[in-house]
């Protein structure tokens, strides 16, 4: 690193250009930045005003489920008489919401924040590094992500409507719907760009720009999650965007790559080629699903693991594992997808290859789980607002894995297929668990994006009644599903006989999911109110070991006052012999203070 | 700015490589299961289908090989301009890279012949699955070859100030272009037989 080099001299004259950057104008510093927490603030903020965007999409759809065909007071005008005449929704608006729901939360509110956001914001920190290894291709992938969500926002107000095939876009109903569909496609394209770009930064990043004696084995196990995710990412994402460009050819130009032959439409033959296959849609779709649901959790994880350790003020319990359990996730991940497709007839011996797969997969995922509650043994745990968060993340997600388990299956699955069940179970890995989670790391590293703490009092009151609601939305779920009740029911279930048993559990989650809305509240009024008021933090604000509290609050450009090295693993806490209770990866360890710069 | 990040132009010593030549082949990657989702897709409607229209008998086989040709030749240009880069030679270099994208550009207009034949004989995307196949590969591979025609265009003309400027770095981003215009000449490899012969 410190041989010389032709481009020493090109690299002093960039040096001197970075220290005058701050008198770059407003748009070139704060919009079109190419500075990765910039841009991981940008990912933030967006993908939680998305968060935000995508929960009222869902209330809305709670008003019909708990009131089937009652007029919503006072705001039910506002939507239009083609979306919801007086006040009442109409099935058609109902479906715009619930396709809607699941894409923004998906694509564009927890992955944007969770790796997006989080990833941009903390792995070049963790790692030592000055910024990305592709600032420009970073705030490339920050535009086509943004690009993308206005034309999923714009596809609201196209005749028709937004895409009402659900977040699947099956076709042959994909095909046939109105011309919100297509902008869907267009929107995921743009998405998919964005992470591509994202993606190729991550895994260059943190092969390339580890600090000084940041070997693999020494990196935080949020980085090790990030870098699986970014594979994941890189290597699924093509087969939507390959399944997308056929649609997308259906749609505009009459081609019949999803539309079988024979195919008849409000009763008469539809006027195609034919000749397609409906299936291949499924199976190039969840090629990429699901590996995107471990996109969902694996960041989750790893901020729910930097959070444990630095409020248990012990190691992570078995790093080794949980690093080696990452990588196997990540590769078995991609063999596991038909078992979204048990019934589709696909025949015995894919479902038991698939069922076989699905079950090996939760071997790690429980290995990680049991490593992290594990950790928690013998430590003197700190009640942080984040650690609230990742505190309740553990039995969360256990729900939510433990009740994948029967979805696995492909024998009980033929009951439990497509019913509220399957929403139940996944709203729990990703609600309960991946949002907490999500919450957790806004809480853990917004010191150090700022350099102020946010309100405990009024992380209390986000965290309690939040986590008392997620439960009255989601176990109702898994009763209303085990009793038989079809997911995507525009009426709740109110006309099938077999659902009257379980129909007053609809009030009772609608009526939760207002009440957790409600408590957001405190966490909004917290976030904007901690700028300018909340406690002021030192650079290394929890008492942290890892090499992001060892740059300055909030890191200028290019980070660090001087390179970071790295002399040890990242979770030394509670060292025998130390005078404190923590040994950052940055301190030398020379009796010194650690160099700490303010 | 983007300057100060580290191994940018250089090589890492424990990984041996530079960000950017690690960075395309991730990106290639990528692309490898794009086309492999499009191939796979490929397999399982032909498979499904009882009959299949041969593309031999739809399509041009002299054209194609004719393309073929050109676009192996623009491979061996492409390495040749970057030798040129190595060597330090800057006409050479420009004569190169002026033929690889003058070859791309032949590539084009011979796809565009192609294509317009097969529409004057009524062959259209919605016409049946093998032609739906046809266009919609064929049409995102030369999405492809008209992105690597853009990149070494800049090279060739705006771009080549580096040259002089930051020699090594200007051949670095040759040879990335380089490699993303044989991954584009090696996807035709595949989708020459796929589509005309078998």
């Amino acid at each position: 690193m410190t041989s010389i080099h032709p481009e020493t001299q090109h690299a002093e004259a960039a040096l001197d250009h970075s220290k005058t950057h701050h008198q770059l104008g407003f748009w070139r510093k704060y919009v079109f930045s190419i500075d990765h927490k910039v841009i991981g603030i940008q990912y933030a903020i967006t993908g939680l005003l998305f968060l935000f965007f995508g929960f009222c999409l869902m209330m809305l759809m709670r008003w019909q489920l708990a009131f089937p065909g009652r007029a919503l007071p006072v705001i039910g005008k506002l939507f239009g008489e083609s979306n919801m005449p007086g006040g009442i929704m109409l099935p058609e608006f109902y479906n715009q919401l619930g396709a809607m729901h699941g894409t923004i939360m998906v694509f564009l509110g927890v992955v944007p924040l969770g790796v997006g956001g989080f990833g941009n914001f903390v792995v070049p920190l963790q790692l030592g590094a000055p910024d990305m290894a592709f600032p420009r291709l970073n705030m490339a992938s920050y535009w086509a992500y943004f690009l993308g969500g206005v034309t999923m926002l714009v596809s609201f107000f196209v005749p028709g409507g937004a895409a009402q095939a659900g977040w699947t876009s099956y076709p042959p109903l994909a095909n046939l719907v109105p011309t919100g569909q297509t902008l869907w496609i267009l929107g995921m394209l743009l998405l998919i760009t964005s992470s591509l770009l994202g993606s190729v930064n991550f895994i260059t990043t943190i092969i390339q720009l580890r600090a000084p004696g940041m070997s693999f084995w020494r990196l935080p196990f949020f980085v090790w999650a990030q870098f699986v995710t970014a594979f994941l990412l890189l290597l699924a994402f093509p087969a939507l965007q390959a399944a997308g460009v056929m649609q997308l050819m259906d749609r505009v130009a009459g081609t019949s790559f999803f539309m079988p032959e024979g195919l008849v439409v409000s009763g008469q033959v539809a006027q195609i080629s034919g000749g397609g296959s409906p299936l291949l849609w499924q199976h190039l779709f969840w090629f990429l699903a699901h590996p995107e649901v471990y996109v969902l959790i694996l960041p989750a994880m790893g901020i729910v693991a930097e959070v444990i350790a630095n409020n248990t003020r012990k190691p992570l319990w078995g790093y080794r594992p949980l690093v080696f359990s990452v990588m196997a996730i990540g590769v078995l991940s991609f063999v596991v997808w038909a078992h979204h497709m048990f019934l589709t007839g696909m025949g015995t011996a894919m479902s038991a290859f698939f069922q076989t797969t699905t079950m090996i997969i939760s071997i790690p995922s429980v290995i990680i789980l049991t490593c992290l509650l594990l950790s928690l043994w013998g430590g003197s745990i700190r009640f942080t607002t984040p650690m609230l968060f990742a505190l309740a993340f553990l039995p969360m997600f256990a729900i939510g894995g433990l009740t994948g388990l029967p979805l696995g299956l492909a024998t009980a699955d033929i009951h439990l297929h497509d019913t509220y069940y399957v929403i139940g179970h996944f709203h729990y890995i990703v609600a309960p668990g991946s949002l907490f989670a999500l919450f957790a790391g806004v809480y853990y590293w917004y010191p150090k994006a700022t350099g102020r703490y946010m309100s405990s009092k009024l992380g209390h009151l986000h965290f309690w009644p939040t986590f008392l609601f997620m439960n009255g939305v989601f176990t109702p779920m898994l009763i209303q599903g085990m009793q038989g009740v079809q997911r995507r029911l525009f009426d709740g279930g109110e006309t099938y006989y077999h659902a009257q048993d379980v129909l007053w559990l609809n009030e009772v989650m609608s009526w939760s999911a207002w009440g957790m809305a409600l408590f957001q509240i405190p966490f909004i009024v917290n976030f904007f109110w901690s700028l300018k008021r909340g406690a002021v933090a030192p650079a290394n604000a929890w008492d942290a070991t890892t090499l992001e509290w060892a740059a300055p609050s909030p890191p200028p450009h290019g980070n660090f006052a001087t390179p970071p090295r790295v002399y040890r693993g990242p979770y030394e806490y509670s060292v025998p012999q130390h005078e404190k209770d923590f040994l950052a990866q940055f301190d030398p360890d020379t009796g010194a203070p650690a160099p700490v710069t303010v | 700015m983007s300057e100060v990040i580290p191994y940018t132009v250089e090589t890492r010593p424990d990984t041996g490589v530079n960000n950017v030549k690690l960075g395309i082949w991730l990106f290639l990657s990528s692309e490898v299961m794009l086309f492999g989702s499009l191939f796979a897709g490929y397999i399982l409607l032909r498979v499904g289908n009882p009959q299949w229209g041969h593309g031999q008998s739809e399509l041009s086989v002299p054209m194609a090989t004719l393309n073929t040709a050109v676009l192996i030749t623009s491979s061996v240009t492409m390495v040749l301009a970057w030798a040129a880069c190595m060597e330090r030679n800057f006409s050479r270099f420009r004569l190169f890279m002026a033929s690889t994208v003058a070859l791309g550009g032949v590539f084009m207009v011979i796809k565009y012949i192609e294509y317009s034949a097969k529409f004057h004989h009524g062959f259209f995307p919605s016409t049946s699955t093998f032609m739906a196949i046809y266009f919609t590969f064929t049409g995102l591979h030369a999405l492809h070859v008209l992105a690597g025609m853009v990149v070494n265009g800049y090279f060739w003309l705006p771009g080549a100030k580096m040259f002089h400027s930051e020699p090594q770095r200007f051949a670095n981003r040759v040879e990335t272009a380089g490699l993303f215009w044989h991954f584009v000449d090696l996807v035709w490899i595949f989708l020459f037989p796929v589509l005309y012969l078998l």
